[in-house]
């Protein structure tokens, strides 16, 4: 909380003059608000004297033009004060998402695989908003709030010390009653927001399984438990919603009260003949003044709880550990022949338990890697390793004979093109999917890879052609989605290529032509393969077989089948022979 | 409208009305309360007053108070259960009715949009019946009753807090003129840097790989700039609105002093003390006028999200259902499936999804569906336990039309596998033995089996808890193919006649596979069952396949019939077998 509260703070330094300009003007603003009922009261005490004799006028219209002003220019500093507030915290938040977003890439890929997308997204945006609104509702008014207390407490004993004491006791007395029933109201806010997300939980669960529910006619027990949930929610519900109203009635009886105390002590002195009449509507002034504060200071503590969460768990992310920094390195590859080697590559996820066992072997360029394994073998971290996505535990991956790991990251991705299972494909034209971030791509490179994958007449048959904007409307099917992935590989045109083949989602007629378009894809490029078809497999130069993780068996076709390990395991038991 | 009122029960009808008088009541108490407050002040006035009387004013005064404060909360109590009631018996109306849709209904609204629908809808309008209820009697009845009273005196006054409620409307007006469009952009741009985050992060190591981080950074930026731009336009527009106010109603006071003081010179003799305390009364009125005309308005900017959810739900309640349900319970034969010409496409789709299919599948037959994505499988599958209707000809199980089944005593007699494994929260054994299969309660030997069958056993004694093990929602604490073992087992332990399996063992590697379909032909022995699925090897046993391309059947026999004379079926083969296996 301290540490989440200090790092904000570091935050707003860059606005800290703006930030002081808005404490001044919240202040004055405030100031000019408490002076104003004095002159009020004058205005009375005038008005009073005229009850009994003449009249001052001018005196009337002078106090009520100088308080007037007083109120515009507490509306002026008020506003301004909003204003920048405003800013501050969406200014604020700009730069959190912004941070976040450059964070995402400096993290290691190991950070994604215990954190869900769904949480680093709510990062992004639930998280910044809550703390966003709670800069920008809390700190100006617990500002103003406290002058206001302050400056009326003040006002307050400078009038009178015997009436003030009066109004203060009834306030304070009010308001220790309100906190004390919204603190015994909590845990019914509490249990009905669980009850609620119990019972959202159920709908989410029962609708996104309705082939179920209903093939195994459990729509009754489903009914029911439903039913009974929502009754509970009702209890609590009702009592919450009911609690949640009390408020605005108390505080309403609570100022009456003070209004009545105010009114009687204020009656008592008048009738003493100790103060003016004018005091006593001063002080119904005072007591509202006073009261108000209270109440939004309440209200801004309790935006504040979630804001400090919310920093807190943005915080943790920023402060995630990062990528090693390679400013100082100094190998670089530009041209490659594509010779890949694996030496005595030792790996693990987690430091308990080493997947990958001393592995070596030589890819020649030009070379076709097929690697094989059963679903949850481990066949992506093959990947994440030449990418350096991970960086190894032990041993070195070295193309044409310089160790990646001298190279930087940047280098390293440039050097290989990437097709992977999940076709990605985001919101943009089609050129910008196909170009991406490659620099330089004419409109004749574009048309020629296209054409080479199969895809030119489909994008000719787009509204737009090549600027396109694809997007949920546009619906394009797996297969479209998986070429233009590989015209993207095309367009990079990277010397070495790893390629996920999974085509199971596709029918055989995309899959040929997609097939035809990862043959020439290949041609030339020593590749890394996730094979799927029983063709690629077998044609492969060199087999990696994986199993738990492990490169378990390296070789080709012929000899992996000669030697009866896993691999022919493997491949016999896909074939289900009459038995 | 007419939903909500019909949500709304004779209780609550009694209870508004109850509110009503309660409301009633407060306002009254809460204009007396002011009048009080002048008396208080003409006797601190009069010269030569005693203290009892004042002491008495404020007696009633604080009765008063208390009695506001009373009405307000029984009030409260009444709003909060005609809320809470109604947004509950919504809810269950609408769950009751998404339980009743077949897929055809579910398709159309996508289960996300009924999930929002049947929660945060359903809390929106509780949220508006709640504050609007109150805010919609009172504020207007206030208002007006103040003005009575304030005209009631003298007519300055009153032009000047009307001249002042007519400001505070412009003023909120203008504001939310401002404001409500760019809260429905905001809303874009919101759902616009939503998506550009989610896709940075499924696309992490494409853009690694193409070193975009830049470029995808780039993107970000201009919508993180354009979101706050929206952000600082409503946020400095309502910067200005809380001052004004405020301003404004002090102004009000301010105002209202200054006239009363001319109202009392030009006045003479005892008017001048009437006036002066009508004065506070009149003041106090007036704030009154101008603070149930905030809580109007504010009210207001609810009313545009409320009377969408409200259209988002009667949609959902006014759908008709599309499958009537029928009464047969027991058929003519046993085990047995007939699709006679079934031919099905969505209403207004121009084509068919499945044209004239026919084919039977006796008691005990394995019959196989093979095909591309979007072929109809699925479709096929799910007109059996009657997710769809045939649009023409008859599918019948047991010898009888489905749609003259009882669709529970129809769905009895099978079990379907989905093509993604749903599982529910719970524990592992409330998964398996989920539903009611009209035979009784199924034991926990019929579970163990079941598991052992769908080879779930091994992986479930591992489990902390064994049967009792926890499942997480969606079942995401266990692995895919475990997931799919423990869907299968589900199916197997209401023992039916007829097995559907929808793609279902796809995340099985091929020798678990294998096994599991062994295991299950031994066990289930009459069964019939029919498998959709996309690799040869689950099928090439299968006593007939059906290969469907776009919607028709194009090849009905077995493996190597198909293999010698279907060549859409060739195709597939030679995709995933090596030429040896071929032949």
């Amino acid at each position: 909380m301290k540490a989440t509260l200090k790092q904000l703070f570091s935050y707003l330094r860059h606005y800290r003059i703006l930030l002081i300009i808005a404490i001044i003007l919240a202040s004055c603003s405030a100031i000019f608000a408490v002076i104003t009922p004095d002159f009020l009261s004058e205005i009375t005490t005038e008005i009073q004297i005229g009850l009994m004799g003449e009249m001052n006028t001018d005196a009337v219209l002078r106090l009520t033009f100088i308080a007037g002003l007083l109120v515009l220019g507490s509306m002026i500093f008020g506003f301004v004060q909003n204003f920048m507030m405003a800013t501050i915290s969406q200014r604020t938040s700009q730069r959190l998402r912004s941070e976040i977003n450059a964070k995402i890439d400096a993290m290691p890929l190991a950070y994604f695989d215990r954190t869900t997308y769904g949480e680093t997204l709510s990062r992004v945006t639930n998280d910044v908003d809550t703390l966003a609104t709670a800069l920008n509702s809390s700190i100006g008014p617990l500002i103003s709030s406290s002058i206001m207390i302050i400056g009326t407490l003040f006002m307050m004993f400078y009038t009178n010390w015997i009436m003030a004491i009066a109004g203060l006791s009834a306030t304070i007395l009010g308001f220790t009653l309100t906190m004390t029933i919204m603190k015994k109201s909590q845990p019914f806010f509490l249990s009905q927001q669980k009850e609620l997300g119990a019972l959202n939980g159920h709908i989410e669960e029962v609708f996104s399984g309705q082939t179920v529910v209903k093939a195994y006619n459990n729509e009754a027990g489903v009914r029911e438990y439903f039913h009974a949930k929502n009754t509970e929610l009702y209890n609590s519900g009702w009592k919450a919603q009911f609690l949640s109203g009390l408020m605005m009635p108390i505080m309403g009886f609570i100022s009456n009260f003070g209004y009545v105390v105010v009114c009687i002590t204020g009656a008592v002195l008048v009738l003493n003949g100790s103060i003016e009449i004018g005091v006593i509507v001063a002080f119904m002034l005072y007591v509202r003044l006073f009261m108000n504060p209270l109440g939004t200071i309440a209200q801004a503590f309790g935006a504040l709880q979630p804001a400090t969460a919310a920093g807190e768990r943005i915080f943790t992310l920023l402060n995630e550990e990062e990528l090693a920094n390679e400013t100082q390195k100094t190998a670089h590859l530009d041209t490659v022949q594509g010779d890949v080697t694996f030496t005595n590559v030792n790996f693990s996820y987690t430091p308990e338990r080493t997947i990958i066992n001393d592995f070596s072997a030589h890819v020649h360029a030009g070379q076709k890697v097929a690697i094989v394994g059963p679903t949850g073998a481990g066949k992506t971290t093959l990947v994440n390793l030449l990418m350096r996505f991970y960086e190894l535990n032990g041993g070195s991956i070295a193309i044409d004979g310089v160790p990646i790991a001298d190279l930087t990251r940047e280098n390293v991705h440039g050097l290989f093109g990437m097709v992977l299972q999940d076709t990605w494909v985001f919101e943009g034209t089609v050129r910008e999917n196909l170009v991406y971030a490659t620099p330089n791509v004419s409109d004749e490179q574009l048309k020629a890879v296209c054409k080479e994958v199969g895809l030119y007449h489909f994008i000719k048959t787009l509204p737009h052609g090549f600027d396109t904007v694809l997007d949920e409307k546009t619906a394009l099917s797996s297969g479209q989605k998986q070429l233009i992935t590989i015209a993207r590989a095309m367009i990079e045109n990277a010397p070495l290529l790893i390629l996920d083949e999974a085509t199971s989602s596709i029918d055989t007629r995309t899959e040929k032509i997609i097939q035809n378009a990862i043959d020439s894809l290949t041609t030339g490029r020593t590749s890394f393969v996730i094979a799927h078809r029983l063709s690629t497999i077998k044609n492969a130069d060199l087999i990696f077989v994986m199993k738990d993780g492990d490169i378990i068996e390296t070789g080709n076709h012929d000899e992996l089948i000669a030697a009866k390990g896993f691999y022919c395991d493997l491949y016999n038991s896909q074939f289900d022979q009459a038995d | 409208m007419k939903i909500v009122l019909q949500h709304v029960t004779k209780r609550d009808w009694l209870f508004l009305a109850i509110s009503f008088i309660f409301i009633i009541s407060q306002i009254w108490l809460d204009l007396k309360i002011p009048e009080f407050m002048s008396e208080i002040t003409r006797l601190i006035q009069t010269p030569g007053s005693e203290l009892q009387p004042v002491l008495t004013s404020g007696f009633y005064m604080l009765l008063c108070a208390l009695g506001s404060m009373a009405a307000a909360i029984f009030t409260g109590f009444f709003i909060a259960k005609i809320a809470v009631g109604v947004s509950m018996r919504l809810r269950a109306s609408i769950f009751d009715k998404t339980l009743d849709f077949s897929t055809a209904e579910l398709n159309k609204f996508s289960t996300a949009s009924l999930i929002t629908r049947c929660t945060n809808d359903v809390t929106q309008i509780q949220t508006l019946v709640a504050m609007g209820l109150q805010t919609f009697i009172k504020a207007p009845i206030l208002a007006v009753w103040a003005i009575t009273k304030i005209s009631s005196s003298a007519s300055a006054w009153t032009i000047t807090t009307a001249i002042t409620v007519v400001l505070i409307v412009i003023i909120l007006a203008s504001a939310i003129a401002v404001v409500y469009p760019k809260t429905i952009r905001l809303q874009k741009l919101t759902d616009q840097l939503n998506r550009i985050a989610r896709e940075h992060l499924m696309g992490l190591r494409v853009i690694r790989a193409y070193n975009a981080e830049n470029f995808q950074a780039e993107n970000f930026e201009e919508a993180n700039s354009e979101l706050t731009n929206t952000n600082l336009a409503i946020n400095r527009t309502m910067a200005f609105l809380t001052p004004v106010l405020t301003s404004v109603s002090s102004g009000l006071s301010l105002a209202i002093y200054a006239v009363g003081a001319f109202l009392i010179q030009d006045a003479v003799g005892p008017d001048k003390l009437n006036l002066f305390s009508d004065m506070i009364v009149m003041s106090s009125y007036a704030m009154q006028v101008v603070f149930s005309f905030i809580m109007l308005v504010f009210t207001f900017i609810m009313l545009p999200r409320a009377v969408v959810s409200l259209r988002r739900i009667t949609e959902v309640l006014t759908t008709p259902l599309s499958i009537p349900n029928g009464t047969k319970t027991v058929g003519t034969e046993s085990g047995t499936i007939e699709f006679d010409n079934v031919s099905f496409s969505y209403p207004d789709a121009e084509e068919a999804v499945l044209e004239n299919i026919s084919f039977s599948a006796k008691k005990g037959e394995t019959v196989a569906f093979i095909g591309a994505t979007g072929a109809g499988k699925t479709t096929l599958l799910q007109m059996i336990p009657r997710f769809y209707d045939a649009t023409t000809g008859s599918v019948r199980v047991d010898g009888v039309d489905v749609k003259e089944y009882d669709v529970h005593a129809l769905r009895n007699r099978m079990s379907y596998i989905t093509q993604k494994s749903i599982l529910f929260s719970g524990t592992i054994t409330d998964n398996i033995a989920y539903g009611d299969n009209g035979q009784g309660e199924i034991t926990a030997e019929a579970i163990k089996k079941a598991a052992e069958i769908s080879q779930a056993s091994d992986f479930i004694a591992q489990k902390e808890g064994q049967y009792d093990a926890h499942v997480a929602q969606g079942g995401s604490n266990f692995s895919g193919g475990q997931k799919q073992r423990l869907s299968i087992a589900r199916a197997v332990a209401r023992d039916p006649q007829i097995y559907l399996f929808d793609d279902s063992f796809s995340a099985l590697d091929y020798k678990t596979d294998k096994v599991l379909r062994h295991a299950l032909r031994d066990a289930a022995k009459d069964a019939t069952l029919l498998i959709v699925a996309q690799r040869i090897g689950t099928i090439r046993n299968a006593d007939k396949i059906i290969v469907l391309d776009d919607g028709k059947a194009v090849g009905i026999g077995t493996h190597s019939q198909l293999l010698a004379d279907c060549p859409v079926y060739r195709e597939i083969a030679q995709s995933q077998l090596s030429e040896e296996e071929l032949v």
